[in-house]
């Protein structure tokens, strides 16, 4: 059981349990938002593919150059966005399945919102810095 | 965390296994799911053989004719034994149905296995505890909701608007999709599972209601909706042909729609 209610230790109604907290009035969002990173990154994987096959094993000074063309850099920031997010999201719901225990559900949560912000800002650092040729 | 072992007290033990029918020329074996909540043992397997040539063809039939010849003490539902009220789904041979409906000549391979609609309760034998399944069908309020004043005759509406509740008013509420769900499996208590989804989206869907949009805020929860991943099983093991996968689909679609 959920939250605040459990049903060994509950004289509550079943209903009442069921509608237990309410709707939480949201979802929707994550749902929308893992369908566009979704084909976002179908789209991008591509372009992306090809500009990671053609940076394998040349050096930093080829890598700095291709990236400085905007078309690239913007593609491959695009990826790293799109990869982040819906990782977030996927992740988010693995947690929601699988963690029953309150505090644990909403540490691991928080966490994966870090490691994801950590990932996404780590690559676009990366990527900028390469492209603007430092 | 999920628990993916059963608990200690529902650890399934050999059971009994009882004479085959004297003088019967063709016998059928069933190993059938027993537990008495009474007896405080942890449940049974026990083996059955059925004369078929004095029973009928389904599954339901073998169990009266154990229930009748062997075993009065084995507990079930059952009631219209045509596949309309719902009251016998059980898991035969891995899948959830009704055993009013499933020919046991469509088992192959041996002996009928039978066990309780997975992951809920147990009252007794094959006799699951549907309180929770119940309790999230009466939270979609299944009713026809206005606010018009009601006309001196009925509700009106359209061929076509009619037409879009085939495929969700024709559920009898057996549980056999909701419990076949690996969702509904461990969140059970906040995701209300295909069938409750399905009836929701029949009420959605009707023309002739105007809390559409309660309905879906009542909905809208990562939990209550959003926990369905199609998965499809709910499609697969839904004895009257329905598809509540699609149902939700279409929840979804009507989410977004109103959002965009």
């Amino acid at each position: 059981m959920s939250g605040t209610d459990t049903p060994k230790r509950s004289m509550r109604t079943p209903l009442g349990r069921v509608r237990n907290l309410g709707a939480a009035h949201s979802g929707t969002s994550d749902f929308w938002r893992q369908r566009i990173t979704g084909v976002a990154m179908t789209l991008l994987m591509i372009p992306g593919l090809v500009i990671i096959m053609m940076l394998l094993g040349r050096n930093q000074v080829y890598a700095a150059q291709t990236l400085s063309s905007i078309p690239v850099a913007v593609i491959l920031l695009l990826f790293i966005f799109a990869s982040a997010w819906h990782m977030k999201i996927g992740m988010q719901v693995v947690i929601e399945d699988y963690v029953h225990n309150e505090k644990l559900k909403l540490t691991a949560v928080m966490l994966n919102n870090f490691f994801s912000i950590a990932v996404a800002l780590a690559s676009t650092y990366a990527i900028l810095k390469l492209s603007s040729g430092v | 965390m999920v628990e993916f072992a059963l608990p200690k007290n529902s650890k399934i033990s050999g059971g009994k296994t009882w004479p085959k029918p004297a003088g019967a020329a063709e016998v059928r074996e069933f190993r059938v799911y027993r537990w008495n909540p009474d007896d405080g043992k942890n449940p049974s397997v026990d083996t059955y053989y059925v004369d078929t040539n004095d029973c009928g063809p389904m599954v339901l039939d073998g169990l009266i004719w154990i229930k009748n010849h062997i075993d009065p003490s084995l507990t079930f539902r059952r009631s219209c034994r045509e596949g309309v009220c719902g009251s016998c789904a059980m898991n035969i041979d891995g899948q959830n149905t009704l055993a009013c409906t499933r020919s046991m000549h469509d088992v192959k391979d041996g002996a009928v296995k039978i066990n309780p609609l997975p992951h809920q309760p147990v009252v007794k034998d094959l006799v699951p505890d549907l309180t929770n399944f119940y309790a999230q069908y009466a939270s979609v309020e299944p009713w026809l909701k206005t606010t018009s004043p009601t006309p001196q005759k009925e509700w009106r509406q359209t061929h076509e608007d009619r037409e879009k509740l085939d495929g969700l008013y024709e559920c009898i509420l057996c549980a056999c999709c909701s419990t076949s769900c690996p969702s509904y499996w461990w969140n059970s208590d906040r995701y209300l599972g295909p069938a409750a989804l399905l009836q929701a989206n029949r009420w959605v869907s009707d023309s002739r209601d105007e809390a559409t949009g309660e309905r879906l805020d009542n909905l809208e929860d990562p939990f209550r909706l959003y926990r369905c991943h199609t998965i499809m099983n709910c499609a697969k093991a839904c004895p009257k042909g329905l598809n509540p996968a699609e149902a939700i689909a279409e929840l979804k679609l009507k989410m977004v729609e109103r959002q965009i």
